[in-house]
């Protein structure tokens, strides 16, 4: 029961970072039409910029400009490459932001080097919150959910409450009558890819620390977060926070329960074959739950979209 | 540029070409053949010929992927998995010792395009559903998936170590036994011809010129009655093929296959290839492999940023040249019909030449930067251009600085001019 709790909460932290990129990339998508496959190199850069403050500042700063920083970057590339490309199609676009993502890599190994950066939790959040039947949950986590929580609540009020994201919402559903109306809606586009990027590298800032941040911090994250939003649907906001926390809770738990596959294929009848080291099948017995843990979202994502194309939450489209 | 390359219209010269009737492209066939006899004789080395099997390999993949991303519009992140799933079977056929010692080598690739079509048929059975962003990340997934089954999947796919064969137990081949790599050589060398053909003739099939209606309007193929997801399953299933014939001539020729032949980055730089020769035209992905091999392997002796460069080249060509190397070149082909290249040769030596030395500099700026950040401390000489030099002193700053400076200024100073001599030799009439 206890561990049970503990991976509840750290599913909960896995699932609110991974909704902070998918947030701001289902964003874009619905936007824009284009997934930006740079999404993750943003995230990473908001990591490398933290650090690199935080050197001088501490972490607090770091928090503060880093994402400003991302997201002027992030706004930078939309003006200046997207749009750009925007006109050839959209097949280009998602080369364009693949290109990007590549290049962010290289440009981080160059400026930084290949190494992981000493990046680490600020001393003040460095203790145990509390502790459950012996583990002890670190108070950094209790501080990256509520940072996630209150980034959520934030968005969802401006999105819904204000008049910016009233005009934020009309564009994106009919950004020709919004154009008419008045409004700027390429600058619109703009702000929403910075405010997009802009979380991601939030995002960065406080996961730079605990998973490492190192060049294939990007990558190793990246996919995931792709995976994400096409189980929720892609350009549902809803659909990326249930299929986050979904991900965050899959893998949590299969890796801290080691579940055996010749337990399941012996539990519904299948005897384990004799010689076991000739078998064809032999890896299929001898895999354990935390093995595949990782690549769980990627099956459940194929299942997705054989089974519901759309997504969890997306509409039906053509 | 793009979109008027992705577009059909036979009244455009460059599209006349693509568009063009089988006995207009005989000629290029005849003299790539002759070409593919001749290249060992003109580069004896062993590291040259390893170089070019690697080259016709890649030339395989990238024209296999192209019948996806330029013909189909299909962009797939995964491509890798066909023809890696294709290797590893041909791998497996290696070390079945019994059955493969019936076998002449030179067939083998046949079963690793089979088993990568295998593949793409249960994978196309679902992703072809739709085309753009959904079957990217199907592709993706999908890649994803079956790459890191190859940790898993020991059996099959032999862990982290990969496996590995020895392509001489094979059936003698009229007594050949493909010791040495001028033997490999021609093996694949007769593969890249035959394959190219094949795939050339499939853009010129019914089925492949359905795939560039789907690619460019698929309501209005649906409308004719043409059922787009069958048309893109054809295509993807043919492409899976002949990635898995690429696989099969790597595992031929390197003898181990790991799970670096099955992973995104493979699959990215299938599409960086291809990208970068160019989509719009069947040779784009020739020229886009050719180039591409030589800059690797050339660049990444002399520096480690080379992945930097080819970066940022790729980029640029996303941004500015969507049509790729072969879109560059059939740009030209309208100022010949003109009878008006010669006009440009005088303004490009003034712009190009200027700016290539500009680029020079600036990489040679990128350079030491990096030296001067990451070299162990006490190591402040470099070598760059075939100068050695301390780059902790300040005077190469200042010459690298001085010649990228004076050689994009010139380059930008006389671009008016290089535009307005393109515009003249592409309009028709005046002085000649």
């Amino acid at each position: 029961m206890e561990l049970i709790l503990v991976n509840i909460i750290d599913g909960l932290v896995t699932g609110l970072l991974l909704f902070m990129l998918s947030a701001g990339l289902t964003l874009i998508f619905s936007m824009m039409g284009v997934l930006n496959f740079a999404h993750a190199s943003f995230y990473m850069l908001g990591a490398y910029f933290a650090y690199q403050i935080s050197i001088a500042l501490g972490f607090w700063m770091g928090l503060l400009i880093a994402p400003l920083i991302v997201g002027v970057l992030g706004a930078g590339v939309e003006r200046y490459g997207l749009r750009r490309v925007h006109q050839y199609g959209h097949v280009p676009e998602l080369i364009f932001t693949f290109g990007l993502a590549l290049l962010i890599e290289e440009l981080v190994q160059f400026i930084w080097g290949k190494n992981q950066m000493p990046y680490s939790v600020p001393e003040i959040l460095n203790f145990t919150a509390f502790s459950i039947a012996g583990n002890s949950i670190p108070a950094y986590k209790i501080f990256m959910i509520f940072t996630s929580v209150a980034i959520f609540i934030g968005l969802l009020y401006i999105l819904t409450k204000t008049r910016v994201g009233m005009i934020i919402q009309a564009a994106l559903s009919y950004p020709r009558t919004v154009e008419a109306l008045g409004h700027n809606v390429p600058l619109i586009f703009m702000g929403v890819f910075g405010v997009g990027t802009a979380l991601a590298g939030v995002a960065g800032v406080i996961a730079g620390p605990v998973l490492g941040t190192f060049p294939g911090m990007a990558f190793v994250l990246g996919s995931i977060v792709f995976v994400t939003i096409v189980i929720g649907g892609l350009g549902s906001l809803w659909g990326a926070l249930v299929a986050s926390l979904l991900i965050g809770w899959i893998t949590t738990f299969a890796k801290s329960y080691n579940i055996q596959m010749s337990d399941i294929l012996n539990g519904i009848g299948i005897s384990t074959p004799e010689n076991l080291s000739e078998n064809v099948f032999r890896d299929l017995w001898t895999v354990t739950s935390p093995q595949i843990a990782d690549i769980l979202p990627y099956i459940l994502m194929v299942l997705i979209l054989i089974f519901r194309p759309a997504g969890l939450f997306g509409k039906r489209h053509s | 540029m793009t979109d008027e390359n992705l577009t059909t219209d036979p009244a455009r010269p460059a599209q006349r070409m693509r568009a063009g009737s089988l006995s207009l492209t005989f000629t290029p066939w005849i003299v790539g053949g002759i070409l593919l006899v001749l290249m060992p004789f003109i580069f004896t080395s062993n590291s040259a010929l390893t170089i070019m099997n690697q080259m016709w390999i890649t030339v395989i993949f990238a024209l296999a992927y192209n019948m996806l991303l330029g013909q189909g519009g299909m962009l797939s992140f995964g491509h890798a998995v066909y023809a890696g799933v294709g290797g590893f079977a041909c791998m497996h056929i290696m070390n079945a010792s019994d059955f493969f010692s019936s076998l002449p080598l030179p067939v083998l690739p046949v079963f690793g395009g089979l088993f990568g079509m295998g593949l793409a048929l249960i994978v196309g059975s679902f992703s072809t559903r739709n085309a753009g962003t959904v079957f990217a990340m199907i592709s993706l997934g999908v890649g994803e998936l079956i790459a890191a089954c190859s940790v898993i999947i020991v059996a099959f796919f032999g862990g982290e170590e990969g496996i590995s064969g020895d392509r001489t137990y094979a059936m003698p081949f009229f007594g050949n036994e493909f010791l040495q790599q001028i033997d490999v050589y021609y093996l694949t060398s007769f593969w890249v011809l035959l394959s190219a053909a094949l795939m050339y003739l499939w853009s010129r099939t019914p089925v492949g010129r359905m795939a560039n209606a789907v690619r460019d309007n698929p309501e209005r193929a649906e409308f004719l009655g043409y059922s787009a997801r069958w048309v893109r399953f054809y295509s993807f299933v043919a492409s899976g093929f002949f990635a898995g014939v690429a696989g099969g001539l790597f595992a031929i020729n390197y003898e181990i296959l790991t799970e670096e032949n099955l992973n995104t980055t493979s699959s990215g730089v299938i599409l960086l290839v291809t990208f970068l020769g160019g989509v719009g035209f069947f040779f784009g992905p020739i020229i886009g492999a050719v180039a591409f091999t030589l800059l690797q392997t050339v660049l990444s002796l002399q520096t480690e940023l080379w992945a930097f460069y080819a970066g940022t080249l790729f980029v640029a060509t996303v941004m500015f040249f969507p049509g790729g190397l072969a879109g560059l070149m059939m740009m030209h082909v309208p100022a010949f019909r003109l009878g008006k290249a010669n006009h440009l040769i005088v303004p490009y030596i003034k712009t190009l030449i200027p700016g290539f030395i500009g680029i020079l500099g600036l990489c040679a700026l990128v350079e030491m930067t990096f030296h001067f950040r990451h070299a162990a401390t006490g190591d402040n000489e470099m070598t760059l251009f075939w100068t050695t030099f301390d780059s902790h002193t300040i005077l190469p700053w200042i010459i690298a600085i001085a010649v990228t400076a004076i050689g994009l200024g010139i380059a930008r100073a006389t671009a008016p001019a290089l535009k307005e001599a393109w515009n003249e030799a592409n309009t028709a009439g005046g002085a000649a």
